[in-house]
């Protein structure tokens, strides 16, 4: 396929990139490259080291010119970033794809089933599946919403499950985000270059496309719209421009080709939810919203908000607007309800849950409680609430004050603290300076799901690579890019 | 369409064309000055000031520098963010804005306005400033200019699009009102210039660069002839009915686009804004240029300034924001509203 003359001595692209002492999603223990990925290197060991430079400074001058960016917190000179975007396409076999959709849809939907249970008959409290104690006292549990039914009985409309691989290449769960999982802009941004990039790879390898998430998106938001309305309003709602993820919410909304609102350009007159516009006032169905519950509406929640809209939750217990996702969703975030999950799974639906959970100890059990605080130094503490890789203990990179910290954080508050084993994430080839040039870096993956009519789940998801050396946070706030996730048509 | 959208679009239309008659008023006035010989720093200062003046920042230029040398008007027109209305302060503004509007413009033009953002912000613009500020204000204007054929090109010319364009003619009006004056204010008492008479060689020298800071020089030629005297400068930037950066068409454009935002027809208006354009327009249409001379320039300049922004105000009050309540107040209305229902359930 390439004419390139085989006389070049230049060294070829990832001839001697090996797999160290963790799985590799590339290679294997000894060496091999992984079937699914023989294609893609074939293809890619044509170019020259240059043309990939050149290649990746394109991409990266594009992303800055078309402004796709994040905004970084308590930074305000340089308040806007590129998201590190490496060219290396991490890639999943059609087989091992069909398993982890079959999981993820397993999960969101005893995920859905728990939060209609805890908001009705508690059933799974009652028959004391999950203490009652860390349902009621969870800093989301939005008891306000015991007994209201949410359109069609759907509180999680989208999820980004995070998931990660441990040193025998074993998919598990890290965290569910059933509140505003962001980043799905990306992936669809992450494939739009790579096709402009490397058309002719892309194409050979047969890979299934992401782009429609945005109509799924929208047939969602019009699904859960009020009966009665023929032709409903759907609007974004966002934070508004200051908001790290604002790109993806202009991205999304114009997609969708729906508007784009603050708070600000909503209002609510006799429990409906109007827009301002410039012919006046115009009525307002469904709300992807982008803000937390806490900040949506004065009246009921955070009276300090300047970003909600007053009323709007009487509008929403009226049946006159609906809400993606719905309110009280952020139950299931809390990280000692993802311990649950499992056993959610068997109690609503009878089944094993198809991809497991991280093993993971409660501070609020005494036993657990003991090993964790013997074990500080090996294990990762998280804050049960906190995201976005904040409110973290990585215990074998922790200093002592570190450590001491959160031994009295977790001793004079139980209920926030989970600790999990320290995983060893999968490593995927990635673009760094220096002589070797392509080195293993840790990698998760975020998939979407979007709950509406049906369950759908766009193919891959954003693939997470921590940049640093041997660092483990992904976090696009802590140092972390992204990849294109190639799911492949079938297993090479 | 939303009115903060509207409002947006608005802005983000101003300040581009901000930036772009900034650029234009400090490059004509650092070419002026390169035709002057043996100026002191007095003499300097004279030429300097008015331009602060001319943009309506005088006091914050002296909240930050002592004098209005070269050096310090340059600055704050040019890089000061300090300076709200400084070429970087506005092109920041103008991408703050289409941030905000994202979803309303093409991508050309986004990438086009980030890019000017980013020239703007990166060491790039000092270095090409300190070796050429002609070729420095060349960039901007560039900016300024492909952005409105990707406007034109580009864009559905829809309700917004339509504000857009208000925003840019009550800018571009505004703006060579003002630089008319920057040409008017440094004559001293009595000179030819302020009776509307023939000028000196140094007046003319000014003219010309009036004329060259609106892109006016080769229109005003074909049109008065080689001599440059202050009263047809004057006319021919108030009132010209075809040249786009006069005052009389911008007024007109802008009055098309209100008009095309309601649907109400010429002659007749259903708002404020729509009045007093309209009124301006005939006003611009039914005037000459001796009776501005016999008003004075300059407080006619000063009051056209003062009727543009009430039709700015006038399109906010009636496109922008309506009934927009405080948060306390609609937090009462709402708790109010939810009382009242409270009441009728309770009364089953």
């Amino acid at each position: 396929m390439s004419t390139k003359s085989k006389s070049q001595p230049a060294k070829r692209l990832l001839e001697h990139y090996g797999a160290g002492a963790f799985f590799d999603e590339m290679v294997n223990a000894r060496g091999e490259v992984r079937p699914h990925y023989q294609q893609f290197r074939e293809l890619f060991q044509t170019l020259t080291k240059k043309e990939f430079e050149n290649k990746r400074q394109s991409v990266d001058l594009a992303f800055l010119r078309q402004g796709v960016t994040f905004n970084v917190y308590g930074d305000s000179a340089g308040a806007e970033k590129i998201f590190p975007f490496d060219l290396l396409p991490r890639i999943i076999p059609a087989s091992e794809w069909e398993t982890l959709e079959r999981g993820l849809v397993q999960r969101i939907t005893a995920l859905n089933l728990f939060l209609h249970d805890i908001y009705h008959e508690q059933k799974i409290l009652k028959d004391g599946i999950i203490p009652p104690f860390y349902v009621l006292s969870g800093k989301h549990f939005r008891r306000e919403f015991v007994n209201f039914n949410v359109p069609k009985n759907i509180y999680i409309h989208i999820c980004g499950t995070d998931l990660i691989r441990d040193d025998t290449g074993n998919y598990m769960v890290l965290e569910d985000n059933g509140r505003c999982p962001s980043g799905v802009s990306y992936v669809l941004e992450n494939r739009r270059s790579m096709k402009r990039t490397f058309p002719v790879m892309f194409e050979r390898a047969g890979v299934r496309p992401v782009e429609h998430y945005p109509q799924e998106l929208l047939k969602m938001l019009q699904h859960i719209a009020p009966s009665g309305v023929a032709a409903p309003t759907v609007v974004l709602l966002t934070p508004g421009c200051y908001n790290s993820a604002y790109f993806e919410h202009t991205y999304l909304a114009r997609q969708m080709g729906i508007e784009i609102v603050e708070g600000r350009d909503l209002l609510v007159r006799d429990a409906r939810v109007f827009m301002r516009t410039t012919k006046g006032l115009q009525p307002v169905h469904v709300i992807y919203r982008r803000i937390d519950d806490d900040f949506l509406d004065p009246t009921v929640f955070r009276r300090d908000s300047m970003l909600g809209v007053p009323g709007i939750v009487q509008a929403y217990r009226a049946g006159n607007v609906c809400l993606a996702n719905s309110i009280g969703t952020g139950i299931a975030d809390d990280k000692v309800m993802y311990y649950f999950v499992p056993r959610m799974i068997k109690y609503y639906l009878d089944q094993d849950p198809i991809i497991p959970n991280v093993p993971t100890y409660l501070a609020s059990e005494e036993a657990d409680k003991k090993y964790i605080l013997e074990n500080l130094g090996k294990l990762v503490v998280k804050a049960a609430n906190e995201s976005g890789g904040y409110g973290m203990l990585m215990g074998p990179k922790a200093t002592k004050p570190q450590i001491q910290d959160f031994r009295k954080k977790i001793e004079s508050d139980p209920r926030n603290f989970i600790a999990q084993p320290m995983i060893s994430l999968s490593r995927h080839p990635t673009r760094v300076d220096g002589e070797s040039y392509f080195e293993g870096r840790h990698v998760d993956l975020r998939p979407y799901i979007i709950y509406g009519e049906k369950i759908v789940v766009a193919p891959g998801g954003l693939t997470r690579v921590a940049l640093r050396r041997d660092s483990l946070v992904v976090n696009s706030s802590q140092g972390g890019g992204s990849k294109d996730t190639w799911v492949l048509y079938g297993d090479r | 369409m939303l009115s903060r959208v509207a409002n947006s679009l608005y802005w983000m239309w101003r300040y581009i064309e901000r930036a772009e008659n900034i650029a234009r008023i400090v490059d004509v006035n650092l070419q002026l000055l390169l035709d002057f010989r043996n100026l002191n720093e007095e003499r300097l200062a004279l030429y300097w000031l008015p331009i602060v003046q001319a943009t309506g920042d005088e006091q914050q230029f002296f909240q930050l520098h002592k004098k209005a040398t070269g050096n310090a008007v340059t600055e704050f027109l040019v890089f000061q963010t300090e300076n709200p209305n400084s070429i970087v302060s506005s092109i920041c503004q103008a991408r703050e804005n289409a941030r905000m509007v994202r979803d309303q413009i093409t991508i050309e033009f986004w990438e086009e306005l980030n890019r000017a953002y980013w020239f703007v912000r990166t060491p790039q613009a000092r270095k090409v400033w300190n070796e050429s500020p002609s070729e420095f204000f060349q960039q901007i204007k560039n900016s300024s200019l492909l952005l409105n054929g990707l406007n034109n090109a580009t864009l559905i010319h829809n309700e917004g699009w339509w504000f857009s364009k208000v925003g840019e003619f009550l800018e571009r009006a505004d703006k060579t009102s003002r630089i008319l004056d920057v040409g008017y204010q440094p004559a001293p008492e009595g000179s030819p210039a302020r009776n509307g008479g023939n000028t000196g060689e140094i007046d003319a020298l000014e003219w010309s660069a009036i004329l060259r800071s609106c892109s006016a020089w080769d229109a005003y030629k074909s049109i008065c002839g080689a001599e440059v005297n202050p009263k047809f400068v004057a006319e021919f930037l108030l009132f010209n009915v075809d040249f786009p950066r006069s005052v009389r068409f911008c007024v007109a454009e802008l009055n098309y686009a209100l008009r095309r935002i309601s649907g109400v027809a010429e002659g007749r208006f259903c708002n404020s804004a729509e009045k007093l354009a309209g009124r301006l327009v005939a006003e611009l249409q039914f005037s000459t240029v001796e009776e501005t001379f016999e008003t004075g320039l300059h407080s006619y300049l000063d009051q056209l300034q003062t009727k543009l922004n009430n039709i700015g105000n006038a399109m906010f009050d009636a496109y922008i924001f309506q009934k927009f309540n405080n948060l306390e107040d609609e937090i009462m209305v709402q708790q109010e509203e939810q009382q009242q229902q409270y009441r009728t359930e309770t009364s089953y």
